[in-house]
């Protein structure tokens, strides 16, 4: 096992050496080991509460580019219904990357979910191992010399050790990609921000920056289909007889994403 | 001998079962050099469900250390690259 394996047991047994070196005197290193792994539990503990909490926050993110899309499905309804088809398409190219960001949030936050769920899985391990050393120190301190005192210990936190190295690393992955996608939500955001969203006729001609930012992130050819359902939508009896009841839905409601259902 | 899957935990597999591991692991590490990603998440998957089938799962309150320590299953190419060198909650 030199490849892969072998990578990864010197990366944990690096850290198992680390956490076991302070062996010294037997008889205080077994308390001592123990009330640190006490401690280190309840970092574990305080970690997934960090990341269950970044996930929270990227869940809020979700809801909010949610929000968007309905947001810019109507103002690109409002803008065709006026025949300003540039502002129209440049609210759908806005769209498009939300939506598209969205799918990739929502990917994540479920992958995320799952490592919140090994996590505390781990924890629980964890948690078992550090009783079972409880127990064991009690029986070593009783039976065995120093000398072979030290020996036992070593075995034993071995285990414990090793339990909470590994709990680290999965702990330290669940952060980056935490992190990560926070940073490119974040990102997304302010583009649209930036891009004054809360007024979108006062864009002008939608050829700024941002607008061309947005316009190579999105996908022109779901803008231009997107594009002509809507104009088929408007123009009622224009349009094809499965957009028809869409249509009818967006004349009662107030602009409902009605188009959605088909790119999600 | 004692195999971890990170993030999973202990399998007990028979000593005999180490030339199927290495043959497993070998595939895994070729798809890494050949930056194959759709190859690496197939092997990587094979080699982890050979452990969790052909091994018992050690009972949660065992002290006892691993012989392999494998990646855990959804470890991605990139990751695999860089060695899984993060520092964790334990420092270098």
């Amino acid at each position: 096992m030199a490849g892969l394996a072998g990578r990864m047991s010197t990366v944990v047994k690096a850290k198992v050496s680390k956490l076991l070196d302070r062996a010294e005197d037997p008889g205080e290193t077994l308390d001592y080991s123990y009330q640190k792994q006490v401690e280190q539990l309840q970092n574990v503990k305080k970690g997934i509460a960090d990341v269950v909490t970044a996930k929270k926050r990227l869940q809020m993110q979700e809801s909010s580019l949610q929000q968007s899309l309905v947001k810019l499905d109507t103002q690109a309804r409002q803008a065709l219904s006026q025949n300003n088809e540039e502002l129209a398409r440049a609210a759908l190219e806005r769209k498009n990357v939300a939506q598209t960001e969205l799918q990739s949030l929502d990917t994540q936050v479920n992958e995320l979910e799952a490592q919140q769920q090994k996590l505390t899985d781990s924890e629980k391990q964890l948690r078992a191992k550090i009783e079972a050393f409880r127990t064991k120190k009690e029986v070593i301190k009783a039976q065995y010399s120093a000398a072979e005192a030290q020996v036992r210990i070593s075995e034993a936190a071995t285990g414990v050790g090793e339990q909470m190295a590994d709990v680290g690393l999965a702990m330290q992955r669940a952060v980056d990609k935490t992190e990560n996608m926070r940073a490119r939500a974040d990102a997304v955001q302010e583009l649209e921000a930036a891009g004054t969203f809360d007024d979108i006729t006062q864009l002008g001609s939608g050829e700024d920056d941002i607008d061309k930012q947005l316009k190579q992130l999105s996908s022109q050819s779901a803008v231009d289909d997107e594009l002509a359902k809507m104009k088929g939508e408007l123009g009622g009896g224009a349009a094809p007889a499965a957009a028809s009841g869409e249509a009818a839905q967006i004349s009662s409601g107030e602009g409902a994403p009605a188009g959605e259902s088909g790119q999600q | 001998m004692i195999v971890r899957i990170s993030g999973e935990g202990q399998f007990d597999l028979a000593d005999s079962e180490s030339a199927r591991l290495n043959e497993l692991e070998a595939a895994v590490v070729a798809a890494v050099e050949a930056r194959d990603e759709a190859t690496f998440k197939q092997a990587l998957g094979a080699l982890l469900d050979h452990v969790r089938s052909a091994g018992s799962a050690v009972a949660e309150d065992t002290l006892e250390g691993s012989d392999v320590i494998l990646p855990p299953s959804d470890t991605s190419l990139q990751e695999a690259e860089s060695e899984f060198t993060g520092e964790g909650l334990i420092p270098d």
